[in-house]
């Protein structure tokens, strides 16, 4: 079925309100740190104050002596408490490097920020006052914060592996033998370009803090933690600290935000729940700004060399990408994966012949270590794509638009099987440009810069697009077996009609910020013909609901949502056989429509849902053999991942003696199938486009020589403000993807996707009559004017 | 030392220590949890509660400092169970999405449009830098306090 039609009870495709909202927006709303624990002692830790360094002596004795404080652990005390090493799930290759990583550094530190001594105290002030009381001596060793370097190997940062390379991932798929380097030999223009992709600090609003609670006489713990993955966590701390799975319960309570920084298994998880263990108390911890820009993974952090071959009419005949990542100092969850989720990516939306040359080598640095932040692996992607299609164009000195009308896949090409082997479920490139460039009338902007961008103005005019796909719905497991990926891909859902017909519907998704009660409550509505404020939907608690994969990678709709009508269906069909029963019919005579099963041919003869539920509960008159209540559990592994896609706009004008960017105009057309809650869209689109936006301009983790980070916090690290950035005209195309129930793809990170390209596109376009052929990111006013210098020379 | 702070138009009294700023007085002596902290250097507003009916950051004033002053924070905007016209335009224009920085943006917007009642887009938008917001955007934080103000 598709949602699309124009039912006279649709709730699906409305922009109701968030039920979220009224918590939040009055101080009921609970994140961690607000939870009230009573005898809780409080977790600080004592950090590197080096990027590589061996540990030579902890003096604890002042910090010990402290009164308040209750205990004083160094890495070496605690060794014997872990049952493994910190866990990173996806081990990319079978000769990838990973080294131990433990939740405090034993004998070496390895970036600024590495955990070293764990303090508990009776209050948040005393166990960071204590921190200062601790004295460590180290013997410096040489940082390594270059990716070139690195990978140079003069200086080994983990000697245990004899390289500070991880892995390298090659991806060369060709039609015959050569057909790349024939391809590059023969083609007509060919390009070649280095970008960064700079690191980036996720920054989401609300610190990580976590409180981990033993429950009396059970032996039992649960822990609160503001994670994105409950679920994924449970499973990683009980494989880590030895507990028995099943005496573990995470609860996630309100998230602030998380765009991947919470997607992860972090040292204090471990400590919390693993001193909370050993003193049977609880025992919390809450992050400091700085402790955060320190000690929560990075984003981005890449060196991407990138060619392009292309023949007359400038149709690519191959590509070449070769990704330097840096892994930082220790690999995470799913560090080593994370510039691989883009590894399919870096042909874009174009046509391309089996020519396809791809590797990526993972580093380590002396720096805080990376994993998955908003878009993980597909902006990088899709930068390298479509900042080498707008150079390709300058070098045949033709319109990027045009270019990219030549190379679209067409819309009759869907299903398309791509050079990979990959399938990508449904689109319509041309028309998402199309229409993205009549919002931000593109031929009239081009006709005003041949008017404004005269030799000599010092305001100069650009525009650049972005046509982006992703590839989300993580995932199909075997498609992620295949990757090496530790787990599954599925989503579970449990929904369960209650005696009076209110209904709970439980998911293993866990949301942080993205609307889920509100738009999962909204497709149980329209699958079971209930009302949506009669249904509730639970989440984020494992012991609410046991079975998840939680919340990342554009996954909750087109897994997570999709999992949910699959329960739906499952109750259907139960009730349907007690309203078969109670009619007297066959069961497939039944309609159901609206809530209300009926005869076919015979309307009058009916009965609601609500009914049935009722009787269910009853048990008084049911079939021969059904079991009581109307409730199923459906867990829904995709078929395909599901391939959002669209075009962005950005029109900049520049002023050429300051280098400041004013952004005039973003249009941002993207398609994500059918829209469950188009309010809840626009507000995703927003917020990824900002975010995006502010990595092209604004953001970037900047080390010293020596690895010290340099923008620890929200007044170093420029996080935009309202007044920095511009207002957004959001369009869409609907192209359903036919290989889910709901003809849904996903929508979270779409807007980080499309925007860094876009932006730097529209600054090189208004230079490029300066000579301008590149944009280092991000793009600040010093950075415009020494790019424009350097042009002039 | 002692405090006493009318807070949502209830008088508290309470021994603080004085390094004890406005924000732990709220959220720890008052258990006021709405008020969130976001940053360690008055850069993200998340914090923002009224002063005698000015907003301010409350990390940058000591609990002492408001010794004798009123505050009101979030929990004190809705009544009756009828929230604030700002906290329904939120709602209605989806100006929230995880709700961490809501709070401040909240009343860091009543005070704005209590300085300047009919603002144009620049306004808000300059008028709020101090908050800042990572999921929306702002798109819909300012559409929301433009709302507010009609």
């Amino acid at each position: 079925m598709t949602m699309t039609d124009n039912r006279p009870n649709t709730v699906i495709g409305t922009r109701l309100l968030r039920r979220e909202d009224p918590a939040l927006l009055t101080g009921e709303g609970k994140f961690t740190n607000d939870l009230n624990i009573p005898g809780a002692l409080h977790l600080a830790i004592k950090r590197s104050e080096h990027a590589h360094a061996r540990i030579i002596k902890i003096d604890t004795t002042q910090a010990k002596a402290l009164p308040g404080v209750v205990a004083v652990y160094t890495g070496a005390d605690l060794q014997t408490l872990w049952a493994a090493p910190m866990p990173c799930a996806w081990p990319v290759t079978p000769d990838m490097k990973n080294p131990a990583h433990y939740p405090l550094a034993v004998s070496k530190v390895h970036y600024v920020g590495d955990g070293i001594v764990a303090v508990l105290a009776t209050s948040e002030t005393i166990s960071r006052d204590a921190l200062d009381l601790i004295d460590v001596t180290y013997e410096v060793l040489p940082a390594v914060v270059d990716l070139d370097e690195a990978l140079s190997d003069k200086v080994i940062l983990h000697e245990e592996l004899g390289t500070n390379s991880s892995y390298t991932w090659p991806l060369l798929i060709e039609s015959t033998p050569g057909c790349v380097e024939e391809a590059f030999k023969n083609a007509a223009y060919t390009v070649k370009e280095r970008y960064v992709q700079q690191r980036l600090i996720p920054m989401a609003m609300e610190p990580r803090a976590i409180a981990a609670v033993p429950q009396p006489f059970g032996g039992d713990v649960t822990m609160y933690s503001s994670t994105q993955i409950p679920h994924i966590l449970k499973v990683m701390a009980a494989l880590t600290l030895g507990i028995p799975e099943h005496q573990l319960r995470i609860v996630a309570p309100s998230v602030g935000g998380g765009f991947g920084s919470k997607l992860d298994v972090y040292a204090e998880e471990l400590l919390c729940l693993a001193l909370a263990r050993k003193q049977n108390v609880p025992v919390r911890w809450v992050e400091e700004r700085s402790e955060n820009a320190h000690a929560t993974i990075h984003g981005r952090g890449q060196i991407q060399h990138v060619e392009l071959a292309a023949d007359k009419e400038g149709k690519l005949t191959a590509v070449r990408f070769r990704i330097i990542a840096d892994m930082g100092a220790y690999l995470q969850l799913v560090t080593p994966g994370v510039p691989l989720l883009g590894a399919f990516l870096y042909a874009g939306v174009y046509n391309l012949p089996q020519a396809y040359d791809f590797s990526c080598t993972g580093v380590f640095t002396s720096l805080t270590p990376t994993d998955a932040y908003r878009g993980a692996g597909r902006p990088e992607a899709t930068y390298a794509i479509e900042c080498g299609m707008d150079a390709l164009a300058r070098k045949m000195n033709i319109d990027p638009y045009e270019l990219r009308k030549r190379n679209f896949i067409q819309k009759e090409q869907f299903p398309y099987t791509a050079f990979s082997g990959l399938t990508y479920d449904s689109g319509d490139h041309a028309l998402a440009a199309e229409k993205a460039t009549q919002m931000a009338d593109y031929a009239g902007i081009r006709k005003q810069q041949v008017k404004q961008n005269v030799p000599g103005a010092t305001k100069r005019l650009g525009i650049g697009m972005a046509s982006y796909f992703e590839m989300c719905g993580l995932a199909p497991s075997r498609v992620l077996a295949s990757l090496n990926y530790g787990a599954g891909g599925w989503e579970a859902a449990t929904v369960r009609i209650l005696p009076t017909a209110k209904v709970q519907v439980v998911t293993g998704t866990s949301p942080h910020g993205q609307g889920h009660e509100t738009s999962w409550a909204m497709i149980a509505s329209e699958k079971l013909g209930i009302p949506v404020e009669d249904i509730d939907v639970l989440h984020s608690d494992t012991a609410i609901s046991p079975l998840g994969m939680d919340t990342y990678g554009s996954r909750s709709l087109p897994v997570g949502g999709v999992a949910i009508a699959g329960a739906c269906d499952k109750v259907i069909e139960k009730a349907r056989l007690i309203a078969a029963h109670q009619l007297e019919c066959a069961a497939d005579d039944l309609d159901f429509a609206n809530g209300l099963f009926s005869v076919k041919g015979s309307p009058d003869r009916s009965v609601p849902m609500a009914a049935l539920a009722f009787a269910a509960f009853t048990a008084h008159n049911l079939p021969d053999g059904l079991e009581p209540n109307l409730e199923a559990q459906y867990t829904y592994d995709p078929p395909n991942f599901s391939w959002p896609f669209g075009t962005h706009i950005c029109i900049v004008e520049i002023d050429v003696e300051t280098g400041k960017i004013q952004v005039l105009k973003y249009v941002a057309i993207d398609d994500c199938g059918n829209q469950i809650n188009p309010l809840i869209v626009e507000g995703q689109v927003h917020g990824g486009v900002i975010q995006g936006l502010a990595q092209a301009l604004f953001e970037e983790a900047v080390y010293d020589e020596d690895g010290n980070l340099k923008t620890t916090t929200l007044a170093e690290y420029l996080v935009p403000a309202a007044s920095d950035v511009p207002s957004i005209t959001t369009g869409h195309t609907i192209t359903p993807s036919p290989t889910n129930q709901l003809g849904v793809k996903g929508i979270g990170e779409a807007g980080t996707i499309g925007a860094a390209p876009a932006v730097i596109n529209a600054i090189i376009d208004a230079l490029s009559g300066l000579g301008v052929t590149s944009m280092a990111m991000p793009a600040s006013p010093q950075t415009v004017w020494r790019t424009i210098q350097s042009a002039k020379k | 030392m002692k405090v006493s702070i009318t807070v949502n138009g209830k008088k508290s009294e309470h021994d603080v220590e004085p390094r004890t700023l406005l924000v732990h007085y709220v959220r720890e002596n008052l258990g006021l949890t709405g008020t969130n902290i976001g940053c360690d250097t008055s850069s993200c507003g998340a914090c923002t509660v009224h002063l005698n009916g000015e907003a301010v950051k409350s990390c940058t004033i000591l609990a002492a400092q408001a010794d004798g002053c009123s505050v009101d924070t979030i929990e004190g905007l809705s009544k009756d169970g009828v929230m604030h016209p700002m906290q329904q335009a939120f709602m209605e224009n989806h100006g929230l999405q995880c709700g961490y920085c809501t709070p401040g943006m909240v009343m860091a917007a009543i005070g704005l449009l209590n300085e300047n009642p009919h603002p144009t887009e620049e306004d808000v938008r300059l008028g709020l830098e101090g908050n800042l917001c990572r999921c929306t955007g702002y798109h819909n934080i300012v559409k929301s306090v433009l709302a507010a103000a009609k």
